[in-house]
């Protein structure tokens, strides 16, 4: 199925692109395309220009700076091969390696898929999770919105007309430090069904001195499991603080699964997340 | 929007429109019939080819993405007509029924193989999870991979032997359709316009699929 038609511009520089996207306010970014694509191909969108950023080269790449800065344009297959980010922030790889299949992975961008905000994706939870920030251009400069601010709705992020998502930045990471991502997987899209993301510090005192639970796939956006953190940090174990991860979350349900089974598996993974994350603790 | 892609080491520029999907250029404009369009939602890798030695899925990348790029699709994997010897794996272990899928599954086979000379079969799967097939319940699709493997690594110089199997003899020329754009009668140093059949089609009509 062909796309409607559209005009099509592949900018070489982050002005040139922001220009662009000035001038056209319904244009839309193509990064991988692999989100974008197949929702021009059934028409679910038909922007009339696409601005392609994929020869923005200064947008892709992993940087270590006291804590990581990733590119937007950063594919996952990238991701996954980063010596960087497999020493620092590991969690970030095995989500990668996840995503999709190894087609999908090799055009599929960490940028792409934040500023999609599909309500199933992977990386969303694990940004949200690591309390990462994303580094934004536009009209009126350059700004940076933090994961709790940037998921706004299905589909909808905190992204205005002519902004460009240029960078994640993950915050610098105390020595005890794990973290984990679990996903149930729908066997044939690959999306999440449900997708669990679980970062937890030790403090001096051995105790768990902060914990994020990032939860995809359960409701419009990816959310914070807060009743879990917090039963976490005032000393519950981790079963205890996994059977309160599905409260106070919103729920889709839909044909592959009810809002209930979803719930349920928001806490099983937690569960499975929290469990590994704290076995990473030293 | 004027385009040049190298496939299977021939250069083409073509006047082609933003909304052409990478496989429909390859299939329509370049009669490469290799690349299917099976489920056109980017799961079920009946359209895997290279881009800069890269595997991708050829319905979820536009063809003015491919500009200046380097493009492998199944038709340039034999040599001399011989068969690529993935291609001879998949027909020694019986890795294919219907065939629908086989370009796909052997281009991400291919893929497999250049970042991993010696994968596990729990490798095999993960890196085929973009490839589905509907006959053959993929047990003889991973020995296939598995047995190419094996005979890479017993290759003298890390590659399999490239010669024709004494089973086929002359008839793989026929059989294999080597370089379809042999054939055609493109110009590969003009700007041709987009001639695919869906070329003047009405906005307002859901496209057909592609074909077979």
């Amino acid at each position: 199925m062909y796309p409607s038609d559209f005009e099509y511009a592949a900018p070489t520089t982050v002005q040139e692109a922001l220009e662009l996207l000035r001038q056209n306010p319904e244009a839309k970014v193509l990064a991988g395309g692999h989100s974008l694509l197949p929702a021009m191909r059934i028409r679910l969108m038909s922007p009339p220009l696409l601005v392609d950023i994929g020869k923005l080269s200064e947008l892709k790449g992993v940087r270590a700076d006291g804590g990581v800065a990733i590119g937007a344009l950063t594919t996952y297959h990238d991701l996954e091969a980063s010596s960087e980010l497999a020493q620092r922030l590991p969690v970030l790889v095995e989500c990668a390696s996840n995503v999709g299949d190894p087609q999908v992975r090799n055009r599929g961008t960490i940028g792409g898929s934040i500023a999609h905000a599909d309500p199933a994706a992977d990386m969303p939870a694990v940004v949200l999770a690591l309390g990462a920030e994303m580094k934004v251009v536009g009209p009126n400069g350059e700004r940076t919105i933090s994961a709790d601010d940037f998921f706004v709705d299905m589909l909808q992020t905190a992204l205005e007309p002519g902004e460009l998502l240029t960078e994640i930045t993950v915050p610098p990471m105390p020595e005890q430090m794990g973290a984990a991502y679990e996903k149930f997987k729908h066997p044939a899209s690959g999306y999440a069904i449900v997708g669990v993301a679980v970062m937890v510090h030790r403090g001096a005192d051995g105790n768990v001195s902060d914990c994020r639970i990032a939860v995809t796939g359960a409701g419009p956006r990816a959310q914070r499991a807060r009743a879990a953190e917090d039963a976490l940090k005032s000393g519950m174990d981790v079963a205890e603080a996994a059977a309160r991860a599905s409260d106070g979350l919103e729920y889709i349900g839909d044909i592959s699964a009810s809002e209930e089974y979803r719930a349920n598996l928001v806490r099983v993974l937690t569960k499975r997340a929290l469990t590994r994350a704290m076995e990473q603790l030293r | 929007m004027e385009i040049s892609v190298t496939v299977n080491g021939k250069t083409y520029r073509h006047n082609v429109p933003p909304r052409l999907l990478l496989v429909h250029y390859l299939r329509e404009q370049l009669n490469l019939t290799g690349a299917h369009v099976g489920c056109d939602t980017s799961q079920c890798g009946a359209c895997v080819v290279d881009v800069n030695a890269q595997s991708v899925k050829s319905c979820t990348m536009l063809a003015v993405q491919a500009d200046g790029a380097q493009v492998t699709t199944i038709e340039g994997l034999a040599t001399n007509g011989a068969y690529h010897p993935m291609q001879e794996s998949f027909w020694e272990m019986h890795g294919l029924q219907c065939g629908f899928c086989t370009p796909g599954m052997i281009m991400s086979a291919t893929a497999l193989l250049q970042r991993n000379s010696n994968p596990t079969d729990a490798e095999i799967r993960h890196a085929l999870e973009g490839n589905l097939c509907r006959c053959t319940g993929y047990e003889n699709i991973v020995k296939a991979v598995r047995h190419a493997a094996q005979q890479g690594r017993a290759g003298s110089n890390g590659s399999m032997h490239q010669g024709a199997k004494p089973e086929v003899p002359e008839s793989a020329e026929e059989l294999e359709h080597p370089r379809r754009d042999d054939g055609v009668p493109e110009k590969p140093e003009t700007v041709g316009d987009w001639e695919g059949e869906n070329a003047g089609v009405d906005e307002t009509t859901p496209m057909g699929q592609g074909g077979m």
